[in-house]
């Protein structure tokens, strides 16, 4: 079997895998529309100019947290388990190996975007930009790629799965905080616009943000994301680890 | 294998080691833990590099072509996790899709003895169980080359005596294996030959039988005698109270000459036990000796 072949293969034994553990696949999806519900309530206040952000950046929000923060957690797991290196062990091509893993995690937020997307359509009016569609799946997947690459490179730093909650949170929910996800960042000071301009999250948000608000595609934002992307994958490969660290 | 040499930093794990398998043989290493056993199987698997020294599996160099040798070795790892979710049958389909010439799942799943257990979820298994999805997982590939690194530890004995008649199996297939462990009788019960490793050398290598010279060593006649009886000095036994030990190149004449004694003084031999230094004795010796040098 080729290797695209291998690794769809794995796609499909990861997906199995998943829905078998229904409490983590039933909160999997509930979970950004739980955000959804309450930053609409408490910080939009049922405002239409709210829901008009909010959707498209819970969406945001759905794609890094099945991309960056599950890859980041699940594979650490996985190579604290010693799976990743029985899987070294057989003649499976590493690549393959990731590739199944990465592409399953693409499917999830896909799935959780159209989710998303429709509750946003559908309870508070938000359509979904049909008009745009090739920036929308452009940015999308340029989005899921990237946080991929980044989940994976972050688990060369994350000593133990004991530490891997502790270590994702603490590079992500900060910056979802500063990068125009959970909070609108009009009128913030600069400094806090300037810090959250380094990162990719704020470009994903603002690139998701203009596909929403109709005005096509936001190239530098997606040039910055695709940059943190190779830096990503640069770092995985370099510092990528198969085996328990001690 | 020829001269084989690792170190990490400044702690030599493996100093010059030389080995040679044969063809279906099942052969095992012997150490106490750090002698260097797992250093040495993950350089032949491939996982390790090497500092020094020349290394031929299956006639391929694992720091070469890894990947090549991969297709025809199976390996069981000291401890390794499963996908808890997916079945036992989908767990050994899974593997079995990466190798190009792949052994029947259920024939693989059989021959572990899991067929009851095959459609349970991985996470629903008991060690024991878990322990035979790893040995099934080297096997779905249908390997000629075995490494099982201590198969068997945390078995309870019925576990192990049954893991065993797996390996035995295997051996009838006309399987290599390669199996590092720290039990003495279980390479006494499996091992053609085995080795003894200590300190990154091999200190004894041999057949269970043979090793350290136990097959031409003393035995050791062990037994007591009653009160108001003394074994005369001739015998030269060594005494602790009632209980006497003697020490013998030649059992069968000694062992004559004791029960003659015996009868013609009407003692009952109490307790009599005739025994050779056994694995764990020559094994205890020669890692006791590798340590002080």
């Amino acid at each position: 079997m080729s290797g695209i072949g291998l690794a769809l293969r794995q796609v499909r034994f990861e997906n199995r895998a998943f829905w078998r553990n229904p409490a983590s696949a039933f909160f999997t999806f509930v979970f950004p529309l739980m955000f959804m519900v309450i930053f609409n309530v408490l910080i939009g206040g049922g405002n239409p100019e709210a829901s008009r952000f909010f959707t498209p950046a819970i969406i945001v929000f759905a794609v890094i947290t099945a991309t960056y923060t599950n890859l980041a957690m699940s594979v650490t797991m996985a190579r604290d388990e010693g799976i990743l290196k029985r899987m070294r062990g057989t003649p499976l091509p590493a690549w393959a190996y990731l590739a199944g893993r990465i592409l399953h995690a693409v499917v999830i937020a896909l799935l959780l975007v159209i989710i998303v997307a429709g509750f946003g359509a559908l309870f508070y009016g938000v359509e979904v930009p049909w008009s745009q569609l090739p920036e929308l799946l452009l940015t999308l997947v340029l989005g899921a790629a990237t946080f991929c690459a980044l989940g994976l490179a972050l688990t060369a730093f994350v000593p133990n799965a004991d530490a891997a909650p502790a270590v994702v949170n603490a590079t992500i929910l900060p910056l979802l905080f500063i990068s125009n996800v959970f909070i609108q960042l009009d009128g913030a000071p600069a400094w806090i616009d300037a810090i959250s301009s380094l990162f990719p999250v704020r470009h994903f948000a603002d690139a998701m943000l203009d596909v929403y608000a109709g005005r096509g595609f936001a190239w530098s934002d997606l040039g910055v994301m695709a940059a943190w992307g190779v830096a990503g994958v640069l770092v995985a490969l370099r510092f990528f680890s198969w085996e328990p660290r001690q | 294998m020829r001269g084989l040499r690792k170190a990490y930093g400044p702690i030599q794990a493996v100093r010059d080691l030389d080995l040679d398998l044969a063809r279906g043989e099942v052969f095992a290493l012997l150490g106490p833990n750090g002698a260097g056993k797992t250093t040495t199987v993950e350089i032949l698997e491939g996982y390790r590099s090497r500092d020094a020294g020349e290394v031929s599996v299956l006639g391929i160099d694992p720091a070469e072509h890894a990947a090549r040798l991969r297709e025809l070795v199976g390996i069981v790892l000291q401890s390794t996790g499963l996908p808890g979710y997916l079945t036992v049958r989908e767990v050994v389909e899974m593997y079995a899709g990466y190798y190009p010439r792949p052994r029947d799942a259920g024939e693989v799943i059989s021959l572990v003895g899991l067929t009851e257990a095959r459609d349970r979820r991985v996470n629903q298994l008991s060690g024991g169980q878990r322990r035979r999805v790893d040995l099934a997982l080297a096997l779905a590939g249908d390997p000629e080359l075995l490494f099982l690194d201590e198969p068997t530890t945390g078995f309870d004995p019925s576990a192990r005596r049954q893991a065993w008649e797996v390996v035995r199996d295997l051996a009838g297939l006309g399987k290599t294996i390669l199996l590092t462990t720290h039990y003495m009788d279980e390479a006494q019960a499996l091992a053609n030959r085995v080795a003894i490793i200590a300190d990154g050398l091999i200190v004894a290598q041999g057949t269970p039988d043979s090793l350290g010279g136990r097959d031409a060593g003393q035995s050791i006649i062990r037994f007591s005698l009653p009160d108001g009886h003394r074994l005369p000095e001739q015998f030269g036994a060594l005494q602790a109270g009632s209980t006497y030990e003697l020490q013998s190149q030649a059992p069968t004449r000694t062992l004559h000459e004791l029960t003659e004694w015996a009868l013609a003084e009407g003692v009952e031999l109490g307790g009599i036990a005739v025994s050779r230094p056994s694995l764990e004795d020559v094994y205890l010796q020669l890692t006791a000796s590798a340590e002080a040098a």
